[in-house]
Protein backbone atom coordinates (compact mmCIF):
# COMPACT_ATOMS: atom_id res chain seq x y z
CA UNK A 1 0.00 0.00 0.00
CA UNK A 2 2.94 2.30 0.63
CA UNK A 3 3.99 1.82 -2.96
CA UNK A 4 0.56 2.87 -4.18
CA UNK A 5 0.66 5.94 -1.95
CA UNK A 6 4.01 6.89 -3.37
CA UNK A 7 2.70 6.57 -6.90
CA UNK A 8 -0.36 8.57 -6.02
CA UNK A 9 1.78 11.30 -4.48
CA UNK A 10 3.92 11.37 -7.59
CA UNK A 11 0.79 11.59 -9.70
CA UNK A 12 -0.59 14.50 -7.71
CA UNK A 13 2.70 16.38 -7.85
CA UNK A 14 3.13 15.82 -11.56
CA UNK A 15 -0.43 16.78 -12.28
CA UNK A 16 -0.05 19.99 -10.27
CA UNK A 17 3.07 20.88 -12.20
CA UNK A 18 1.18 20.58 -15.48
CA UNK A 19 -1.31 23.11 -14.23
CA UNK A 20 1.38 25.40 -12.86
CA UNK A 21 3.24 25.37 -16.15
CA UNK A 22 0.07 26.20 -18.02
CA UNK A 23 0.24 22.99 -20.02
CA UNK A 24 -3.32 22.21 -18.99
CA UNK A 25 -6.07 24.37 -17.53
CA UNK A 26 -9.27 23.99 -15.57
CA UNK A 27 -11.05 22.19 -18.40
CA UNK A 28 -8.60 19.30 -17.94
CA UNK A 29 -9.60 19.17 -14.28
CA UNK A 30 -13.26 19.18 -15.30
CA UNK A 31 -12.65 16.13 -17.50
CA UNK A 32 -10.85 14.38 -14.64
CA UNK A 33 -13.91 14.85 -12.49
CA UNK A 34 -15.92 12.87 -15.04
CA UNK A 35 -13.84 9.76 -14.39
CA UNK A 36 -15.12 7.06 -12.10
CA UNK A 37 -14.75 3.33 -11.48
CA UNK A 38 -16.64 2.58 -14.69
CA UNK A 39 -14.40 4.78 -16.84
CA UNK A 40 -11.15 5.29 -14.94
CA UNK A 41 -9.18 6.21 -18.05
CA UNK A 42 -11.61 8.59 -19.72
CA UNK A 43 -9.11 11.45 -19.88
CA UNK A 44 -6.50 9.18 -21.42
CA UNK A 45 -9.01 8.13 -24.08
CA UNK A 46 -9.96 11.70 -24.92
CA UNK A 47 -6.28 12.63 -25.04
CA UNK A 48 -5.49 9.91 -27.55
CA UNK A 49 -8.27 11.17 -29.82
CA UNK A 50 -6.84 14.63 -29.40
CA UNK A 51 -3.33 13.48 -30.32
CA UNK A 52 -4.69 11.90 -33.50
CA UNK A 53 -6.50 15.12 -34.40
CA UNK A 54 -3.45 17.25 -33.70
CA UNK A 55 -1.10 15.17 -35.74
CA UNK A 56 -3.46 15.10 -38.69
CA UNK A 57 -4.13 18.83 -38.60
CA UNK A 58 -0.50 19.84 -38.09
CA UNK A 59 0.44 17.60 -40.99
CA UNK A 60 -2.26 19.09 -43.22
CA UNK A 61 -1.11 22.59 -42.40
CA UNK A 62 2.52 21.73 -43.12
CA UNK A 63 1.52 20.41 -46.53
CA UNK A 64 -0.65 23.43 -47.25
CA UNK A 65 2.18 25.80 -46.38
CA UNK A 66 4.52 23.91 -48.68
CA UNK A 67 2.42 24.53 -51.77
CA UNK A 68 4.57 26.49 -54.22
CA UNK A 69 1.66 27.52 -56.38
CA UNK A 70 -0.03 29.29 -53.51
CA UNK A 71 -1.00 28.65 -49.93
CA UNK A 72 -4.64 27.89 -49.24
CA UNK A 73 -5.04 30.10 -46.19
CA UNK A 74 -8.69 29.21 -45.93
CA UNK A 75 -7.73 25.60 -45.34
CA UNK A 76 -5.12 26.66 -42.79
CA UNK A 77 -7.71 28.74 -41.02
CA UNK A 78 -10.10 25.80 -40.93
CA UNK A 79 -7.38 23.57 -39.43
CA UNK A 80 -6.54 26.16 -36.79
CA UNK A 81 -10.21 26.50 -35.92
CA UNK A 82 -10.58 22.75 -35.41
CA UNK A 83 -7.41 22.49 -33.40
CA UNK A 84 -8.34 25.44 -31.24
CA UNK A 85 -11.69 23.80 -30.59
CA UNK A 86 -10.32 20.41 -29.54
CA UNK A 87 -7.50 21.85 -27.48
CA UNK A 88 -10.02 23.99 -25.67
CA UNK A 89 -12.25 20.98 -25.03
CA UNK A 90 -9.46 18.95 -23.48
CA UNK A 91 -7.90 21.86 -21.61
CA UNK A 92 -4.63 21.96 -23.54
CA UNK A 93 -3.98 25.59 -22.73
CA UNK A 94 -0.66 26.22 -24.41
CA UNK A 95 -1.70 24.46 -27.59
CA UNK A 96 -4.87 26.54 -27.62
CA UNK A 97 -2.92 29.76 -27.17
CA UNK A 98 -0.55 28.77 -29.95
CA UNK A 99 -3.60 28.38 -32.19
CA UNK A 100 -4.85 31.83 -31.29
CA UNK A 101 -1.50 33.37 -32.19
CA UNK A 102 -1.42 31.34 -35.38
CA UNK A 103 -4.79 32.66 -36.44
CA UNK A 104 -3.61 36.23 -36.72
CA UNK A 105 -0.84 35.24 -39.14
CA UNK A 106 -3.19 33.10 -41.14
CA UNK A 107 -5.68 35.98 -41.30
CA UNK A 108 -2.88 38.19 -42.52
CA UNK A 109 -2.01 35.55 -45.14
CA UNK A 110 1.56 35.71 -43.92
CA UNK A 111 3.30 32.52 -45.00
CA UNK A 112 6.53 33.12 -43.08
CA UNK A 113 4.60 33.98 -39.97
CA UNK A 114 2.50 30.87 -40.40
CA UNK A 115 5.56 28.67 -40.74
CA UNK A 116 6.93 30.05 -37.48
CA UNK A 117 3.58 29.54 -35.79
CA UNK A 118 3.34 26.00 -37.04
CA UNK A 119 6.75 25.30 -35.56
CA UNK A 120 5.65 26.77 -32.25
CA UNK A 121 2.44 24.77 -32.38
CA UNK A 122 4.33 21.53 -33.06
CA UNK A 123 6.60 22.28 -30.16
CA UNK A 124 3.71 22.86 -27.78
CA UNK A 125 2.01 19.73 -29.01
CA UNK A 126 5.13 17.58 -28.44
CA UNK A 127 5.54 19.01 -24.99
CA UNK A 128 1.92 18.29 -24.13
CA UNK A 129 2.04 14.79 -25.52
CA UNK A 130 5.22 13.88 -23.63
CA UNK A 131 3.95 15.23 -20.37
CA UNK A 132 0.52 13.67 -20.65
CA UNK A 133 2.02 10.33 -21.59
CA UNK A 134 4.15 10.49 -18.45
CA UNK A 135 1.06 11.27 -16.43
CA UNK A 136 -0.91 8.45 -18.03
CA UNK A 137 1.93 5.99 -17.36
CA UNK A 138 1.68 6.87 -13.69
CA UNK A 139 -2.05 6.46 -13.91
CA UNK A 140 -1.75 2.97 -15.33
CA UNK A 141 0.82 2.02 -12.72
CA UNK A 142 -1.49 3.13 -9.94
CA UNK A 143 -4.41 1.13 -11.31
CA UNK A 144 -2.19 -1.91 -11.93
CA UNK A 145 -1.02 -1.73 -8.32
CA UNK A 146 -4.63 -1.81 -7.20
CA UNK A 147 -4.88 1.86 -6.29
CA UNK A 148 -7.25 4.54 -7.47
CA UNK A 149 -6.34 7.65 -9.39
CA UNK A 150 -6.42 10.71 -7.12
CA UNK A 151 -9.02 13.11 -8.42
CA UNK A 152 -9.03 15.87 -5.88
CA UNK A 153 -6.13 18.29 -5.72
CA UNK B 1 -50.40 2.62 -28.75
CA UNK B 2 -46.81 3.24 -27.83
CA UNK B 3 -44.21 0.56 -28.18
CA UNK B 4 -42.92 -0.50 -24.75
CA UNK B 5 -39.36 0.43 -25.57
CA UNK B 6 -40.38 3.91 -26.62
CA UNK B 7 -42.37 4.45 -23.44
CA UNK B 8 -39.45 3.36 -21.28
CA UNK B 9 -36.97 5.51 -23.15
CA UNK B 10 -39.05 8.65 -23.06
CA UNK B 11 -40.25 8.28 -19.49
CA UNK B 12 -37.22 7.09 -17.62
CA UNK B 13 -34.36 8.69 -19.50
CA UNK B 14 -33.95 11.60 -21.84
CA UNK B 15 -32.58 10.51 -25.19
CA UNK B 16 -30.20 13.11 -26.52
CA UNK B 17 -28.87 13.32 -30.06
CA UNK B 18 -25.49 15.08 -30.04
CA UNK B 19 -24.08 16.41 -33.30
CA UNK B 20 -20.46 17.50 -33.65
CA UNK B 21 -17.80 17.05 -36.32
CA UNK B 22 -15.03 16.92 -33.69
CA UNK B 23 -14.29 13.46 -32.38
CA UNK B 24 -12.90 14.90 -29.15
CA UNK B 25 -16.04 16.95 -28.57
CA UNK B 26 -18.34 14.02 -29.33
CA UNK B 27 -16.55 11.94 -26.74
CA UNK B 28 -16.76 14.69 -24.14
CA UNK B 29 -20.41 15.55 -24.70
CA UNK B 30 -21.33 11.86 -24.67
CA UNK B 31 -19.69 11.50 -21.27
CA UNK B 32 -21.32 14.63 -19.87
CA UNK B 33 -24.72 13.39 -20.99
CA UNK B 34 -24.25 9.84 -19.71
CA UNK B 35 -23.21 11.18 -16.33
CA UNK B 36 -26.40 13.21 -16.39
CA UNK B 37 -28.33 9.95 -16.85
CA UNK B 38 -29.23 10.44 -20.49
CA UNK B 39 -29.28 8.00 -23.31
CA UNK B 40 -26.93 9.38 -25.97
CA UNK B 41 -26.54 9.02 -29.69
CA UNK B 42 -23.66 10.93 -31.27
CA UNK B 43 -23.36 11.73 -34.96
CA UNK B 44 -20.73 13.65 -36.85
CA UNK B 45 -22.82 15.86 -39.11
CA UNK B 46 -26.14 17.56 -39.65
CA UNK B 47 -26.87 15.21 -42.53
CA UNK B 48 -26.36 12.17 -40.29
CA UNK B 49 -28.53 13.78 -37.63
CA UNK B 50 -31.38 14.21 -40.09
CA UNK B 51 -30.94 10.62 -41.27
CA UNK B 52 -31.12 9.40 -37.70
CA UNK B 53 -34.26 11.37 -37.04
CA UNK B 54 -35.77 10.03 -40.20
CA UNK B 55 -35.86 13.33 -42.03
CA UNK B 56 -33.73 11.96 -44.82
CA UNK B 57 -35.56 12.92 -48.03
CA UNK B 58 -34.15 9.93 -49.86
CA UNK B 59 -35.60 7.42 -47.46
CA UNK B 60 -39.04 8.99 -47.29
CA UNK B 61 -40.65 10.66 -44.31
CA UNK B 62 -39.97 8.34 -41.39
CA UNK B 63 -36.90 6.19 -41.64
CA UNK B 64 -35.29 4.19 -38.86
CA UNK B 65 -35.94 5.55 -35.42
CA UNK B 66 -36.24 3.03 -32.65
CA UNK B 67 -35.93 5.61 -29.90
CA UNK B 68 -37.68 8.94 -29.63
CA UNK B 69 -35.23 11.86 -29.39
CA UNK B 70 -35.99 14.24 -26.53
CA UNK B 71 -33.26 16.79 -27.11
CA UNK B 72 -30.75 17.71 -29.79
CA UNK B 73 -27.43 19.30 -28.94
CA UNK B 74 -25.47 20.47 -31.93
CA UNK B 75 -22.20 22.22 -32.63
CA UNK B 76 -22.57 25.43 -34.60
CA UNK B 77 -19.59 25.34 -36.98
CA UNK B 78 -19.57 22.14 -38.93
CA UNK B 79 -18.54 21.55 -42.53
CA UNK B 80 -21.44 20.98 -44.90
CA UNK B 81 -24.54 21.75 -42.87
CA UNK B 82 -23.94 24.11 -39.95
CA UNK B 83 -25.72 23.68 -36.62
CA UNK B 84 -27.77 26.73 -37.49
CA UNK B 85 -28.95 25.14 -40.74
CA UNK B 86 -29.75 21.93 -38.88
CA UNK B 87 -31.72 23.94 -36.32
CA UNK B 88 -33.77 25.57 -39.06
CA UNK B 89 -34.53 22.26 -40.76
CA UNK B 90 -35.71 20.76 -37.49
CA UNK B 91 -37.85 23.74 -36.52
CA UNK B 92 -39.44 23.80 -39.96
CA UNK B 93 -40.38 20.13 -39.84
CA UNK B 94 -43.81 19.36 -38.47
CA UNK B 95 -42.66 16.05 -37.08
CA UNK B 96 -39.66 17.34 -35.14
CA UNK B 97 -40.15 21.02 -34.42
CA UNK B 98 -41.13 20.30 -30.81
CA UNK B 99 -37.76 18.75 -30.02
CA UNK B 100 -35.68 21.30 -28.10
CA UNK B 101 -32.40 22.15 -29.82
CA UNK B 102 -29.33 23.46 -28.01
CA UNK B 103 -26.49 25.05 -29.95
CA UNK B 104 -22.87 24.76 -28.82
CA UNK B 105 -20.19 27.06 -30.13
CA UNK B 106 -16.62 27.97 -29.33
CA UNK B 107 -17.37 31.50 -30.47
CA UNK B 108 -19.20 33.92 -28.30
CA UNK B 109 -20.76 36.12 -30.98
CA UNK B 110 -23.90 38.00 -29.96
CA UNK B 111 -25.42 38.12 -33.46
CA UNK B 112 -24.89 34.38 -33.76
CA UNK B 113 -26.51 33.76 -30.40
CA UNK B 114 -29.43 35.99 -31.31
CA UNK B 115 -30.09 34.35 -34.64
CA UNK B 116 -30.02 30.90 -33.07
CA UNK B 117 -32.43 31.87 -30.33
CA UNK B 118 -34.66 33.54 -32.91
CA UNK B 119 -34.79 30.36 -34.96
CA UNK B 120 -36.01 28.58 -31.86
CA UNK B 121 -32.92 27.23 -30.13
CA UNK B 122 -33.51 26.55 -26.46
CA UNK B 123 -30.06 27.56 -25.40
CA UNK B 124 -26.71 28.59 -26.73
CA UNK B 125 -23.78 27.07 -24.86
CA UNK B 126 -20.29 28.46 -25.19
CA UNK B 127 -17.64 25.77 -25.46
CA UNK B 128 -15.92 24.13 -23.74
CA UNK B 129 -19.13 22.66 -22.41
CA UNK B 130 -19.04 21.80 -18.72
CA UNK B 131 -21.07 19.41 -16.63
CA UNK B 132 -22.89 22.35 -15.02
CA UNK B 133 -24.03 23.50 -18.50
CA UNK B 134 -25.43 20.06 -19.31
CA UNK B 135 -27.15 19.79 -15.94
CA UNK B 136 -28.75 23.18 -16.45
CA UNK B 137 -29.99 22.18 -19.91
CA UNK B 138 -31.41 18.93 -18.48
CA UNK B 139 -33.24 20.64 -15.67
CA UNK B 140 -34.61 23.28 -18.09
CA UNK B 141 -35.86 20.45 -20.31
CA UNK B 142 -37.50 18.67 -17.44
CA UNK B 143 -38.91 21.90 -16.01
CA UNK B 144 -40.28 22.74 -19.44
CA UNK B 145 -42.18 19.46 -19.40
CA UNK B 146 -43.38 20.12 -15.84
CA UNK B 147 -44.29 23.74 -16.60
CA UNK B 148 -46.50 22.67 -19.47
CA UNK B 149 -48.16 20.13 -17.22
CA UNK B 150 -48.51 22.60 -14.35
CA UNK B 151 -49.97 25.29 -16.55
CA UNK B 152 -52.73 22.94 -17.55
CA UNK B 153 -53.28 21.92 -13.92
CA UNK B 154 -53.11 25.53 -12.78
CA UNK B 155 -55.80 26.63 -15.19
CA UNK B 156 -58.03 23.70 -14.23
CA UNK B 157 -57.66 24.29 -10.52
CA UNK B 158 -58.41 27.98 -10.88
CA UNK B 159 -61.58 27.12 -12.72
CA UNK B 160 -62.53 24.77 -9.92
CA UNK B 161 -61.93 27.46 -7.29
CA UNK B 162 -63.96 30.05 -9.20
CA UNK B 163 -66.84 27.64 -9.40
CA UNK B 164 -66.68 27.00 -5.68
CA UNK B 165 -66.41 30.65 -4.68
CA UNK B 166 -69.97 31.33 -5.60
CA UNK B 167 -71.22 28.71 -3.16
CA UNK B 168 -68.84 29.98 -0.42
CA UNK B 169 -67.73 26.49 0.38
CA UNK B 170 -64.78 25.89 2.59
CA UNK B 171 -62.64 24.68 -0.22
CA UNK B 172 -59.06 25.18 0.81
CA UNK B 173 -57.40 28.11 -0.83
CA UNK B 174 -54.11 26.31 -0.72
CA UNK B 175 -51.52 27.64 -3.09
CA UNK B 176 -51.43 26.06 -6.47
CA UNK B 177 -48.40 23.82 -6.82
CA UNK B 178 -45.97 25.25 -9.30
CA UNK B 179 -42.72 23.86 -10.66
CA UNK B 180 -40.41 23.33 -7.72
CA UNK B 181 -37.55 25.47 -8.90
CA UNK B 182 -39.33 27.92 -11.14
CA UNK B 183 -37.83 31.38 -10.80
CA UNK B 184 -40.81 32.97 -12.53
CA UNK B 185 -43.98 34.20 -10.90
CA UNK B 186 -46.66 31.80 -12.02
CA UNK B 187 -49.06 33.22 -14.51
CA UNK B 188 -51.82 31.23 -16.10
CA UNK B 189 -51.43 33.00 -19.39
CA UNK B 190 -47.80 32.05 -19.70
CA UNK B 191 -47.62 29.20 -22.13
CA UNK B 192 -44.46 27.18 -21.86
CA UNK B 193 -43.33 28.02 -25.34
CA UNK B 194 -43.51 31.77 -24.85
CA UNK B 195 -42.05 31.69 -21.36
CA UNK B 196 -39.39 34.35 -20.94
CA UNK B 197 -37.21 31.65 -19.51
CA UNK B 198 -36.93 30.02 -22.89
CA UNK B 199 -37.32 32.56 -25.63
CA UNK B 200 -35.23 35.39 -24.25
CA UNK B 201 -32.67 33.31 -22.50
CA UNK B 202 -29.22 34.74 -22.58
CA UNK B 203 -26.43 32.24 -22.16
CA UNK B 204 -23.91 32.77 -19.44
CA UNK B 205 -21.28 34.75 -21.24
CA UNK B 206 -18.04 33.66 -19.77
CA UNK B 207 -14.64 34.97 -20.62
CA UNK B 208 -13.35 32.90 -23.51
CA UNK B 209 -10.64 33.65 -26.00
Amino acid sequence: MDFVNQLQRKFIDYSSSLHREGIVDDQFTQLRKLEDENSPHFVMEVASLFFEDCEKLINNMAIALEQKQGVDFKQIDECIHQLKGSSSSIGALRVKNACIAFRSFSDGQNREGCLRCLQQLSHEYSLLKNKLQTLFRLEKQIVAAGGSIPRVH
Amino acid sequence: MEVAGEVLASESQLHVLAVDDSHVDRKVIEKLLKISSCKVTTVESGARALQFLGLDEEKGSLGFNGLKVNLIMTDYSMPGMTGYELLKKIKRSSAFREIPVVIMSSENILTRIDSCLEEGAEEFLVKPVKLSDVKRVMSDCIMRGETEGNNRRRVDKRKFEDDNHASSSSSSSSSIPSSPSSPLPSSPSTAATSSPLHSLKRPKLRDHN
